[in-house]
């Protein structure tokens, strides 16, 4: 059905214009085996350009599996996952070769650990931690490569003057926030998301989850984040994937599916997080 | 020198085979770390076991050996190795830039010219560039394979950010024939622009770590840095106190326990030649030639 429509689209016209009413990326029919354990099964989903979706379910109902599924990660037993690169030619993840995958990986793309030690370099400047990503991709001087991590500090809430310290020096909410300049920086149109909130105090969650809004619109970044935390759901994605045993048992709006759940199953998981 | 205890060069012809072949792979890929089964030698790990296996493999009878360690021929370390050649393959040794075939050197590189005919070898202990920020051997391996090379930036933004310059001094990496990253391990950056497009060829050997990398003659070597932070072989801005030479890396040595000081070229050979060409330093009495040249 992908196929159809994407053919039907009027060759000639605006690569550029033709290629934003096509999906920024496309799930069909995942799968994902551990052993007899079907970690993710059978998910086919499109995301569109400047959408943010939440990943919720349960601990063990295969959120990060399919995470790692889409980012490339991981390689799925079925299914397949496209994504739309910035010259709008859409690709099968699995047709690209490493390098490819890799470059796309830290350009087009950011993701955001749970542990920013995980996305971190802990002993090295925050400085440097911005620019990697810069330097990877070739920029050579070091004065604008500076700035730019200047104001990118900036941007996520941390004071330039910590530019030279390195994260183990920061805080749990700092250290998230520069994560996610680290992984700006290249300004990606797509980042995954693997709880970006959990293990923090609530009141550095709030912070940390306002910033989060602000550039997600400022920027029109598409996102796919996973929580098990409802009310992450609730502020920051417009559609909302329920999954469960490696299914996804319910999709929709996020007001929806949070407010008039129709599932047992997203109902009890409603009301025993979110009470009324 | 007399009947032989060991097979030429110490080792059997099957291992120098296989070190040959690694040698060969290692120069068609210039820069890349080409992994071999490092034997045990008859001397600790920190003394260079992978140079000195390097040279046992490619030594012949005819081949005139010279030792260097920081640039002398005569540390401990230089001169055993220097006894064990001469012992196990009964090779001339030499300390003459000039005359030596095979020049093995842990830290300097000679400031005579190398020509074509003969091979420099490095004894390594570090091989892996990117190993200070990626101890993942996995990970390191892939960024050679895919040339990502971002970490490498990384570490010199690091000491910019911290000294305000490149403090890196030894070891400084450099990109080999415009593809993989190398370091010349613990070679000064004073010498890098001696391995660029250098007539000998230039034979790496790490020991523990079990790694053989080469820079065939003829080949682009060059160091990096940031546009707006350039490459600056470092050197003391002094002349040798025996020879004169401004253009030799030195040595700081402290002369009396008043902390008085002199500079003096690392590279003995290179110091003795010019003072027996009649170079004078402020140490040495100038002949009256030089020092009337006012
Ligand atoms: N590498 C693996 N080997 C074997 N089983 C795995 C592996 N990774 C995940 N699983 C299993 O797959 C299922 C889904 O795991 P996954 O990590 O995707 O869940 P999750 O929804 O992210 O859970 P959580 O909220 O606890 O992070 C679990 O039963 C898990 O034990
Ligand atoms: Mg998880
Ligand atoms: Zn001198």
């Amino acid at each position: 059905m992908l196929d159809v429509t994407a053919n039907s689209t009027a060759p000639g016209a605006g690569a550029g214009a033709a290629a934003s009413d096509e999906p920024l990326l496309v799930a069909a029919n995942l799968g994902k085996s551990y052993g007899r354990l079907a970690a993710c099964r059978d998910v086919s989903f499109e995301l569109y350009s400047g959408e943010v979706l939440a990943i919720v379910g349960e601990s063990g109902s295969g959120k990060s599996t399919l995470l790692q599924i889409l980012s490339g990660q991981l390689t799925p037993n079925t299914g397949s996952v496209s994504y739309r690169m910035r010259d709008g030619v859409t690709r099968d993840l699995a047709t690209m070769d490493e390098a490819e995958r890799r470059f796309l990986f830290r350009t087009d793309w950011g993701f955001v650990h749970q542990d920013p030690a995980m996305g971190l370099r802990m002993a090295v400047s925050a400085g440097a931690n911005v620019g990697e990503r810069l330097m990877a991709v070739g920029h050579n001087h070091y004065g604008k490569i500076r700035d730019t991590a200047t104001s990118w500090l900036e941007r996520v809430e941390i004071s330039p003057e910590r530019i030279d310290d390195a994260p183990r020096t920061y805080s749990g909410g700092m250290r998230q926030r520069l994560q996610i300049a680290r992984n700006l920086v290249t300004e990606p149109r797509l980042v995954f998301m693997d709880e970006p909130t959990g293990g923090l105090d609530v009141s550095v969650q709030a912070r940390l989850l306002d910033m989060m809004r602000t550039l997600v619109s400022e920027l029109g970044l598409s996102a796919i984040v996973v929580t098990h935390d409802l009310a992450v759901a609730r502020l920051l994605s417009h559609r909302v994937m329920v999954m469960q045993g490696g299914r996804v048992i319910e999709t929709g709006l996020t007001d929806q599916v949070l407010d008039d759940p129709r599932e047992p199953y997203t109902q009890l998981l409603v009301s025993s997080i979110l009470p009324a | 020198m007399n009947a032989p205890t060991y097979n030429f060069a110490y080792l059997d012809e099957q291992t120098k085979r296989m070190i040959r072949r690694a040698i060969l792979k290692a120069i068609a890929i210039p820069g890349y770390q080409v992994p071999f089964a490092s034997r045990e030698m008859p001397m600790p790990y920190g003394w260079g076991t992978g140079g000195v296996q390097v040279t046992a493999a490619i030594l012949g009878p005819v081949d005139k050996l010279k030792v260097i360690d920081q640039g002398s021929d005569d540390t401990t370390n230089a001169i055993s190795i220097r006894k064990f050649f001469e012992k196990t393959a009964g090779v001339a040794v030499t300390t003459s830039t000039g005359e030596a075939t095979v020049i093995q050197t842990r830290h300097r590189i000679p400031e005579a010219t190398l020509q074509a005919h003969q091979v420099l070898v490095y004894q390594v202990p570090i091989p892996e560039p990117l190993r200070f920020l990626e101890p993942r051997e996995t990970e390191t391996r892939r960024m050679h394979a895919l040339g990502e090379y971002g970490l490498i930036h990384v570490k010199l933004y690091e000491d910019i950010a911290r000294f305000g310059h490149i403090a890196t001094a030894y070891a400084y990496p450099v990109k080999v024939n415009a593809r993989y990253v190398m370091d010349p391990s613990p070679t000064p950056k004073f010498d890098n622009p001696k391995m660029n497009n250098s007539a000998a060829l230039q034979l790496f050997g790490a020991g523990r770590e079990k790694r053989i990398y080469a820079i065939p003659p003829y080949t682009s070597v060059v160091s990096l840095d940031f546009e707006d932070h350039p490459f600056e072989p470092y050197k003391h801005k002094a002349c040798c106190a025996l020879c004169n030479a401004e253009d030799s890396y030195l040595d700081e040595i402290v002369t009396d326990n008043k902390g008085s000081r002199m500079f003096v070229c690392s590279d003995t050979d290179y110091c003795e030649t010019r003072q027996s060409d009649g170079h004078r330093g402020s140490e040495n009495a100038a002949p009256y030639a030089e020092s009337a040249n006012a």
